[in-house]
């Protein structure tokens, strides 16, 4: 089973933050769930392992019903 | 069609006036039923099947009949009508709108006798298996006869049963109850089916016409023709087409059935030029939902009154025909005492894990269909519009995922292995069929077996006495087990081994399949399930194994 990473494994943090940001830009909301939908598909496959991704899903997840 | 199929007789009990006692009573003679009736006749087993009606199924109904169904028809006598009658197909193409998304293929392997799936209405298939029925003499049909009481005792199950003229009683020592999605039977013992209710509405329409369509599954996503919702196009016998259209939940089923509201659809997807025939519409929503338990005592759920599941993956009919070959040979021994009332535990140990995964399946392929949230729906056109794309995406595509038998691989009657084997074909597993040739010419490896115990042995060139004795000892077993020997292709060995049943393994598939070596047995049940396997033939072991497949060594012991 692979380790799943917390820890910062981004080369550059803000990058990617404005990146997701410029994805996003000029869309709808509706396009934007579509946008972050196929995202996650696209990622999902590519990491692929089922372990890493049941425990991705679990930290999503984590707290979100109390906030 | 022959009216005599559905002739009514005066019950017995009416004209003598004493209670009727049998052995078995069926109730309900849709296919399951009929299966189940055929089978037990086959093992010698008498029965009554009770059926509240006096006709075929009306419309198409379950029309996707998969491989191992085909199989267990084989083993009924109705195999080669329902193939001869019904329409092979091996494509099926997903859309989203007017775009092919992608195409599967179920690979045809010639070197199966049984094709994955065929397509036959279901009211053909009853009347092969009515007419099969009638050539014996244990089943007592009995039409227009309705089940009104159910009185189980610690020893017999009592029915009541209103007929056309008047009521009477029966006692039977095991009942059956294929009597269907809202089966009486349950009622009667306010049982329950429990799952989940799908909101959604379909409308099915069987149309006859002369079209060059090729013989494919299809299935719509979101198409020009009926926006947003889908569809799905699939043949049947005699140039009948199935035609199944989403209609979402506040559709009014009175009047969607209507004609005029009906043939405009057909007519805005087949284009108006192309004439047809409507011969039958239903508009249904669907639940995928089981009883807790399938045995009751001696009251025994099977098919729809059992389990119920979604159409998307043709796992209804398949797997009610499915439990009847699991319950009757078990049932047969019960009745005739060769084995304990303990056996038909097995029945619901087996069937209830497998109405499971066909509920899971079948959940599955719906929640695609039919989003029921928010998220799940922006997921699935997210799925979709990808799967233009990418490859991956189509996998994800869910349209119905086909029926496929089940493995019993948690059954108690499954004797573990001891010896090392790779492959599929692990204890509890349906026997893979394979080309063998014999004396006569071709034959298939799963004609060998079912119906009773099988020792599957695998000989090397040469054996020698000593395993040619304990093979033929076979068949002195309490539960006597049938060897069938299967040879390398061109070392079938010489004419003093006549008196076993011979094989040559034509393709070298068997020995495949079955990851066998010189001297391996596989031990197959009467249901053509894998019981137990060695990689070395030992009498005794085998005698265990059959003891443990059928339980009476809870009472030898």
């Amino acid at each position: 089973m692979t380790e799943f990473n917390t820890a910062l494994n981004l080369k550059a943090p803000d990058d990617l933050y404005e990146q997701l940001i410029e994805l996003h830009r000029g869309l709808t909301e509706a396009q934007s769930e579509v946008v972050n939908a196929r995202l996650i598909l696209l990622l999902a496959n590519h990491i692929g392992d089922p372990d890493v991704l049941r425990t991705a899903m679990r930290h999503a997840r984590a707290g979100v019903e109390a906030q | 069609m022959s009216p005599e199929l559905f002739a009514y007789r005066k019950a017995p009990e009416l004209m003598t006036g004493r209670r009727g006692d049998y052995p078995v009573i069926i109730v309900g003679a849709g296919p399951v039923g009929l299966c189940a009736a055929i089978d037990l006749a086959q093992y010698g087993v008498e029965c009554v099947l009770l059926d509240d009606e006096a006709a075929l199924s009306e419309g198409s109904r379950a029309i996707c009949f998969a491989k191992r169904t085909l199989e267990i028809l084989d083993r009924l006598g109705c195999g080669n009508r329902a193939v001869a009658r019904g329409i092979l197909w091996n494509t099926g193409k997903v859309f989203l709108r007017d775009r092919l998304l992608y195409s599967f293929d179920l690979l045809p392997e010639s070197t199966h006798k049984r094709p994955a799936f065929i397509n036959l209405q279901q009211y053909h298939l009853e009347q092969f298996l009515i007419e099969r029925m009638l050539q014996s003499d244990r089943v007592d049909a009995r039409w227009r006869n309705r089940v009104v009481g159910v009185a189980p005792a610690a020893d017999y199950v009592d029915v009541e049963v209103e007929t056309p003229d008047g009521r009477y009683q029966a006692r039977c020592g095991q009942l059956i109850a294929a009597d269907g999605a809202r089966s009486s039977v349950r009622k009667l013992l306010g049982l329950e089916s429990q799952g989940q209710v799908f909101h959604d509405r379909f409308l099915i329409a069987d149309v006859t016409m002369d079209a060059d369509f090729p013989t494919e599954r299809w299935f719509w996503f979101d198409p020009p023709f009926h926006p947003n919702q889908s569809v799905l196009l699939h043949r049947q016998a005699d140039n009948v087409w199935r035609i199944d259209f989403q209609l979402g939940w506040s559709a009014d089923p009175e009047e969607e059935r209507k004609p005029e509201r009906v043939i405009p659809r057909i007519q805005a997807m087949l284009g108006p030029q192309r004439p047809f025939k409507l011969e039958w519409v239903s508009v249904y929503t669907f639940q995928c939902r089981r009883m807790e338990k399938f045995r009751h005592g001696r009251v025994l759920f099977v098919g729809d009154a059992a389990h119920q599941v979604s159409p998307f993956g043709a796992r209804g009919a398949n797997s009610g025909i499915q439990d009847a070959d699991n319950l009757i040979w078990k049932l047969a021994r019960v009745v005739r005492k060769r084995a304990p009332e303990s056996l038909l535990d097995t029945y619901d140990a087996e069937r209830v894990p497998a109405a499971d995964e066909n509920i899971l399946n079948s959940t599955r392929s719906t929640d695609f269909i039919t989003p029921k949230s928010h998220a799940s729906r922006i997921f699935r056109d997210a799925t979709l519009h990808l799967a233009q794309d990418h490859d991956f995406a189509r996998a994800l595509v869910n349209s119905g995922r086909l029926s496929l038998p089940f493995s019993y691989t948690s059954t108690p009657l499954n004797t573990p292995d001891h010896d090392p084997f790779a492959g599929t074909m692990a204890p509890g597993a349906p026997a893979a069929d394979a080309p063998l040739h014999a004396p006569g010419g071709h034959a298939w490896l799963i004609d060998q077996l079912g119906g009773r115990f099988v020792g599957l042995y695998f000989a090397g060139s040469g054996i020698d006495e000593t395993t040619r004795s304990r093979l033929q000892a076979l068949v002195n077993l309490p539960d006597p087990v049938y060897p069938v020997v299967i040879c390398p292709m061109g070392e079938t060995p010489t004419e003093r081994w006549s008196d076993l049943p011979m094989f040559e393994d034509a393709q070298d598939l068997a020995v495949q399949r079955y990851d066998a070596t010189p001297g391996t047995l596989y031990l197959i049940r009467p249901d053509q399930h894998v019981a137990a396997r060695w990689r070395h033939f030992d009498i005794h072991a085998t005698r265990d194994a059959v003891q443990r497949a059928t339980r009476t060594s809870e009472v030898t012991a």
